[in-house]
């Protein structure tokens, strides 16, 4: 079942950025999302709420309240001024059936449809590994806790999530074999 | 890399191809390397370094050659050095598994000796390696093919030895080859010298080429010997070959009590003593040079047959100091002699006058095809005894065969057999200060030009005297730990750095360094058990019906 989740509002060669359609509805850190028609695939790297007006930054309204979810009931204008945004790494595409891990040519469109990943598509992305490369070379100020998050996401989607996990551990070790003290502190996220 | 393949199966596929059938178990690629120093290959990584030992034979494919080569070293690698200080999770096997075989990993250092013909039953043979395989070539351990494309196969006529260090492989030997130079066992005490000999014989009866005479130091080889370790007898050869071998003995009543027979009982007499073999007898006799020097006056004086004979009864009748005045000798020196050769003329096997020449009929025998073992009986462990009668008789056998040799060259009469003469104590006869003079000095030296070569047997090699040693072509060395023993051993070889050290690190037992003429590379073998299975493979050597009825009868009573 596909379940989509927003629409691409800033994208660019390795990534773009998508608004969610409803507040706090953002997919989790290291989730495999995708577009359709191109078929682009990416991880989600960061998930931001913030003011729809950066002008006008969020206060804090709940000295009163007994809850937390008082304070969205007693304002509900509140939902308007805020959005969820997040932002994907792109990590390969479909073209004409095969999974290609590598950039695409072109970026997705803006205004594209973003949807989840079902576990089958998860499965099938996931047979090959090169993503990780692309993960590790994101740029992302955290790039490792995205390829650890991502890896333990979709462990979760295979049948044998150990055996998945001991690929994907190293898949990574290749790719770090010059930077032991990086690939152990990201093994060390990974190893269930 | 795919996930669902397993790690290493896309690149054997490609490298094995048309050879799949003849690898072995794949190791990994050539990464590194030189002519001089060997090529480094990376391990696979589900290949453990603990299964790979010093010694191990590799083949490496190339693109164009097949490479053997012998595993020199074996060392753990790591392509990031800051490893070493990272603290890893050494309980965590999902961390444990992805660094094995990626980050850390195995290599070993492979010398290529030989390059192998690309088709087997290729009529060229294996020729010395003078260039090393490409970059990423794959390893394999060698297959039983590539080792019998080597070392020669058991359907091609070659003798099982034993097996490579760890490998179900047969190591076979090329007797033919073997006999043609001289040979060595060495090894000390208790590492199965004894029993790799009696299987080596037992090759060379089977083998037919040769002829060999064995001076049975401690009876061990003519009907049976003994395994110390187990407590068993062992069949020695003359139980294994009946009448291929004629069992010689020095002590009649020795083999009487032991309730075998014997083919002949061996007399010598005074007659055929010479003063070379007084001069042999210096040590043992604990003679000095100017006391054994006395024998050649006394040749000069009664001539060849008689002197010793003479002398003795001179000296009986109480003439010695006159003797000593008329042959201007110090008569000190003189009575000395006399003394160590009273007694020693003692012995059982000596008589005053011996008509039969048993040289010559040991070489009846020999030239029958028959082997010939000489046991000593309770003079085994008399040094001057041995010494003197392998002496003495090997001298007048060798004389027949320059002979006959000789005639041969000439083109009148047929070339003799070839013949393999075994010693033990090896450095007695063959020491610096006497090897000159031995006939065994001769023989070693002269090679095969007369068709005579010595399979010396000796725990202690560095006695030997090192130009001696140098003509032992095939050395066969179980265990040494002297360190002197150990260069002596290796003088001569090439690539000794390396063998020292396999040599030192030797199993106490049953295990060997085999290197030189017979062998186109080193080779450390695990001995073949001498025993029942090994019987068997000799046509009329197992036990009869009766034996085993025997045998069965004894376990249960
Ligand atoms: N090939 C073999 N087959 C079976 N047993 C063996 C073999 N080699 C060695 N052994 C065992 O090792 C023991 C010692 O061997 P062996 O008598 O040949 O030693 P050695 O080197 O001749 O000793 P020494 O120097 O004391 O004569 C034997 O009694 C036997 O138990
Ligand atoms: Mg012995």
């Amino acid at each position: 079942m596909k379940r989509r989740l927003g629409e691409v509002v800033v994208s660019s060669s390795t990534s773009f950025v998508a608004q969610c359609y409803q507040l706090e509805m953002a997919p989790a850190l290291g989730e495999l999302v995708r577009t359709d028609l191109p078929e682009i695939y990416g991880v989600v790297g960061t998930v931001t709420t913030e003011p729809l007006d950066s002008a006008r930054p969020v206060l804090a309204r709940g000295e009163a309240a007994v809850s937390e979810g008082d304070i969205i009931r007693d304002n509900p204008q509140l939902s308007r001024l805020l959005t969820s945004r997040f932002e994907v790494f792109i990590a390969g595409y479909v073209d004409k059936n095969v999974t290609r891990q590598y950039l695409p040519p072109r970026p997705p469109r803006v205004h594209s449809f973003i949807y989840s990943c079902s576990a089958d598509e998860v499965v099938e992305f996931t047979r090959h590994l090169d993503l990780l490369r692309l993960l590790l070379n994101s740029g992302a100020s955290h790039s490792d806790e995205i390829v650890s998050a991502c890896i333990r996401q979709a462990a979760a989607s295979h049948d044998q999530p150990k055996y998945f996990i001991s690929q994907a551990c190293r898949t990574l070790a290749v790719e770090l074999s010059a930077d032991v003290p990086r690939l152990n502190s990201i093994l060390r996220r990974i190893s269930p | 890399m795919t996930l669902f393949d397993h790690p290493i199966g896309d690149a054997n596929e490609m490298a094995n191809g048309k050879f799949a059938a003849r690898q072995g178990q794949p190791l990994g690629m050539v990464v590194d390397g030189s002519v001089t120093n060997g090529v480094e290959v990376r391990l696979d990584s589900d290949v453990s370094v603990e299964r790979i030992k010093v010694g191990t034979f590799v083949t490496l494919q190339g693109s164009n050659n097949r490479f053997f080569g012998v595993v020199t070293d074996i060392a753990l690698g790591s392509t990031d050095p800051r490893m070493k200080y990272a603290s890893i999770p050494t309980d965590d096997v999902f961390v444990i598994q992805a660094l094995q075989g990626t980050v850390a990993f195995g290599m070993v250092s492979v010398l290529p000796q030989l390059t192998l013909p690309d088709v087997l039953g290729d009529e060229q043979g294996p020729a010395a390696a003078k260039s090393i395989p490409d970059h990423f070539s794959r390893a394999y351990i060698s297959s039983q093919e590539d080792v019998e494309t080597v070392f020669g196969s058991e359907k091609d006529g070659n003798f099982w030895l034993g097996s490579p260090l760890d490998m179900e492989t047969k190591l076979c030997l090329d007797l033919g080859e073997l006999v043609k130079r001289s040979m060595g066992v060495f090894g000390k005490s208790g590492t199965g010298k004894t029993f790799l000999t009696r299987l080596l014989l037992a090759g060379i009866v089977q083998n037919a080429q040769a002829s060999s005479l064995i001076f049975d130091m401690h009876s061990e080889y003519g009907w049976q010997g003994q395994d110390a370790d187990k407590g068993v007898n062992v069949k020695g050869l003359k139980q294994l070959f009946g009448a291929k071998v004629s069992t010689f003995t020095l002590d009649d009543d020795h083999s009487r009590r032991r309730g075998l027979s014997t083919d002949e009982t061996v007399k010598l007499g005074l007659n055929h003593i010479e003063p070379e073999d007084v001069e042999l007898l210096r040590e043992s006799l604990n003679l000095s040079d100017v006391a054994a020097s006395c024998a050649y006056n006394l040749r000069e004086k009664y001539g060849e047959e008689s002197w010793l004979k003479e002398f003795l009864d001179s000296g009986r009748n109480g003439s010695l100091l006159e003797l000593a005045d008329e042959l201007q000798v110090n008569p000190g020196a003189l009575r000395a002699l006399y003394n160590r050769m009273g007694r020693f003329t003692r012995h059982g096997f000596m008589v005053e006058h011996s008509r039969v020449d048993t040289a010559a009929l040991m070489i009846e025998h020999l030239e029958r095809g028959q082997h010939v073992v000489l046991e000593f009986g309770r003079y085994g462990d008399d040094e001057a005894a041995y010494i003197l009668v392998s002496n003495l008789l090997t001298r007048r056998i060798h004389r027949k065969y320059v002979e006959a040799k000789e005639t041969a060259m000439g083109g009148a009469g047929k070339e003799p057999r070839p013949l393999v003469i075994v010693i033990e104590e090896a450095h007695k006869f063959l020491n610096s200060s006497v090897a000159s003079q031995t006939i065994f000095g001769i023989i070693a030296r002269e090679l095969r030009k007369y068709n005579v070569t010595l399979m010396v047997i000796d725990q202690r090699p560095s006695g030997i005297d090192s130009e001696v040693l140098s003509q032992v072509g095939t050395r066969f060395s179980c265990l040494l730990d002297n360190e002197r023993d150990i260069d002596a051993v290796l003088s001569g070889t090439s690539g000794s750095r390396a063998l020292r050290s396999v040599l030192s690190r030797l199993e106490s037992k049953q295990q060997a360094l085999v290197f030189g003429h017979a062998l186109p590379l080193p080779v450390v073998v695990r001995i073949r058990d001498y025993g029942t299975s090994f019987y068997e493979t000799i046509e009329g050597g197992g036990d009869s019906e009766e034996e085993k009825k025997r045998k069965v009868d004894e376990l249960f009573r």
